[in-house]
């Protein structure tokens, strides 16, 4: 029992102590600086937390919060635009719910039609989050919701539509439709988003039926290839056929013009010659039968002179043979 | 320093109090908490989020969910009232409404689904066999196909009526299943059919009435184009014959009218004194022997004519 082992039996102890003293602190200090501060990022906003309770929701940037764990935040991107895709999914999807597995397209696109028909739907929405208390707060999973309600709406949107209005003439009527009753559903369900756009992408009949509906395009092509056809004829027979029927006309009026021009000539001859006849009546007479006999008996076949006196020689003469006694 | 080991010792076990006995616990905002003493509850359910005190060791906190719940059920085949099979997809949304019955009668989420699975799986199958298959596929009886699609006969297709349509379908459902569940805790806010198919057996009959009504759609705008074509082709032959005749008319009167004129104005010329008429004959007779004399003629002329009366012998 001497007295320095009892001296060195303590300050060992006491040291021992003071660095347990020194390390508490320190990890204390270091929890505290760790969870003291939390960033919020730029197209989100955090909603703070007390003790599980509401108690404030944060813009983007550095804060600080009650460490330990006693405050907690839940960040929730209501900056960002979200998309949903269904019947098909597009390589990069921004959130998870975006798509479902390949083998659900197809049951997410096959519909029922209002005339009982069958059709193939694909559509996107896009939302945005615009209400974070509600969407942490009232529904436990929103987007898988959002995607059940929207598959509900599109199909009694489409139930209520003939094939051909769905495939054809009705989309932006449907998508019109769709998203009115889609935004008065997600604000009664309280999910706390707000539906921005929804939009038809490819809709088709199936495809065993596909063929059938080509035809029905093909014969309306064919209809109006006939319309036309017929039309082409027409337009061909019968401006020609008025022109033609112009022209003869008018030949029939150049006849009228020639006719009369042609009479008035020989009348207004006539009566000038009637007006020198009549000075000199029967020389004229003379004139004109002596000129005309000299035209005509030169070229006569043979003429016979008779005296009348002569009384046999005049029935039987024999046409041409005689030959040319002069 | 001698009351340093009791003090230490004091703080161990406020320690071990806190972290085993569990005096302060947090309801987060989307929990209710039951506390139950040995397995039995003990309160009202404490729904107000934030921080709470409880009997150390002895109470134990049960959380349940105070959110909307989902549940999604699997496709289900079932015949419609018209006997067609059809394959309904429904969800629900449901909460836990009292709490306390709840976690007495369920306890879990895992058998509270499979209660809901059961009695709203019924109801659904009930409902659809009460109504015709066009009942669950509309959804607005009151809509009518817009007029300006039949007119252009883009759309031969018929757009049936439905009496009560899916809305009052589901409501049906709601309602029939709503006080079975309220019974064991569970409020049901609705249901509603996510995805209506046919069975594929039938699919095939469908198809094929699909595609014979559209080859009828094909069939009927083809022989309207034959029509149209026919009544196109027959205008135009009586077009034709209207241009043709109408234009024979117009030359014969013409023609008519020139022979009409012409004989007037000839008549006029000779016909207007006895002189003019004579001397007319006259130059017409001259002008007809020199058409009809010509080297064809013999020519057989008395001395007595005109021409010839100076070869007359001279009489005694």
């Amino acid at each position: 029992m001497s007295q320095p082992t009892l001296a060195f039996r303590n300050p060992p102890d006491w040291r021992k102590l003071k660095v347990l003293l020194w390390i508490v602190p320190a990890i204390f200090l270091i929890a505290l600086a760790l969870t003291m501060y939390y960033t919020v990022p730029p197209d989100s906003q955090g909603v703070v937390l007390r003790f599980g309770r509401f108690s404030s929701v944060e813009e983007p940037g550095l804060h600080f919060k009650i460490p330990f764990g006693i405050d907690r935040v839940e960040t929730v991107p209501v900056r960002r635009q979200l998309k949903l895709e269904f019947g098909f999914a597009t390589a990069g999807a921004t959130n998870r719910v975006q798509h479902t597995s390949r083998t659900q397209h197809s049951q997410e696109k096959s519909m029922v039609t209002g005339d009982l028909n069958a059709a193939l739907v694909e559509w996107i929405v896009q939302y945005r989050i615009d209400d974070p208390r509600a969407y942490l707060f009232k529904v436990r999973a929103p987007e898988s919701t959002l995607r059940d309600l929207s598959e509900a709406v599109m199909r009694e949107v489409i139930g209520d539509r003939t094939v051909d209005e769905v495939i054809t003439v009705g989309r932006g009527e449907i998508e019109f439709r769709a998203l009115d009753r889609l935004r008065k559903m997600a604000t009664d369900y309280q999910l706390g988003v707000k539906i921005d756009q929804l939009q038809l992408k490819n809709v088709n009949p199936p495809r065993e039926v596909a063929g059938s509906f080509n035809e029905v395009n093909k014969a309306q092509q064919d209809r109006e290839n006939m319309i036309n056809v017929a039309n082409g004829e027409y337009n061909k027979v019968i401006p020609r056929a008025k022109g033609e029927a112009e022209q003869t006309i008018s030949e029939a009026q150049g006849y009228k013009l020639k006719r009369i021009n042609e009479a008035q000539g020989h009348a207004t001859a006539f009566n000038a010659v009637l007006v020198e006849y009549l000075k000199a009546p029967e020389v004229t007479r003379m004139r004109l039968y002596l000129e005309a006999m000299s035209e005509v008996i030169p070229t006569l076949a043979s003429t016979w002179i008779v005296d009348d006196s002569i009384t046999q020689l005049l029935p039987m003469v024999q046409g041409k043979s005689i030959g040319g006694v002069k | 320093m001698k009351r340093l080991p009791i003090v230490l010792g004091l703080v161990a076990l406020l320690i071990v109090v806190a972290i085993v006995g569990d005096p302060l616990f947090t309801v987060h905002e989307t929990e209710t908490v039951i506390l139950t003493r040995f397995g039995a509850p003990v309160g009202d359910p404490i729904t107000e989020p934030g921080l709470h005190w409880k009997t150390p060791f002895v109470m134990t906190v049960n959380r349940l969910e105070k959110r909307i719940l989902e549940w999604d059920g699997l496709p289900a085949e079932m015949p419609t009232k018209d006997k067609t099979y059809i394959i309904v997809d429904t969800f629900a949304r449901w909460r836990i409404g009292d709490p306390s019955q709840f976690f007495v009668k369920l306890r879990d989420e895992r058998s509270a689904q499979s209660r809901i699975e059961d009695i709203i799986g019924s109801e659904v199958r009930t409902a659809v066999a009460g109504h015709d298959l066009i009942e669950v596929v509309r959804s607005d009886k009151d809509r009518v196909l817009p007029p300006n699609l039949t007119a252009e006969g883009t759309t031969s297709s018929v757009l049936p009526v439905a009496t009560r349509g899916r809305l009052a379908l589901q409501g049906d459902i709601l309602k029939a299943a709503q006080p079975k569940l309220a019974s064991i805790g569970i409020e049901l806010l609705d249901v509603r059919i996510k995805r209506v198919n046919y069975n594929p057996d039938i699919s095939t009959s469908i198809y094929q009435r699909m595609i014979s009504e559209r080859q009828q759609i094909a069939q009927r705008f083809r022989s309207e184009g034959e029509g149209e074509a026919a009544r196109i082709n027959g205008r135009r032959g009586r077009d034709l014959l209207e241009v043709e005749s109408e234009a024979y008319k117009q030359v014969q009167e013409l023609r008519g009218d020139a022979d009409a004129e012409a004989s007037r104005i000839y008549a006029e010329a000779y016909d207007k004194s006895p002189e003019s008429r004579a001397f007319y004959g006259f130059l017409k007779t001259l002008d007809t022997y020199r058409t009809i004399l010509g080297e064809k003629t013999n020519l057989i002329l008395s001395t007595d004519s005109e021409l010839f009366r100076l070869l007359e012998r001279s009489k005694h």
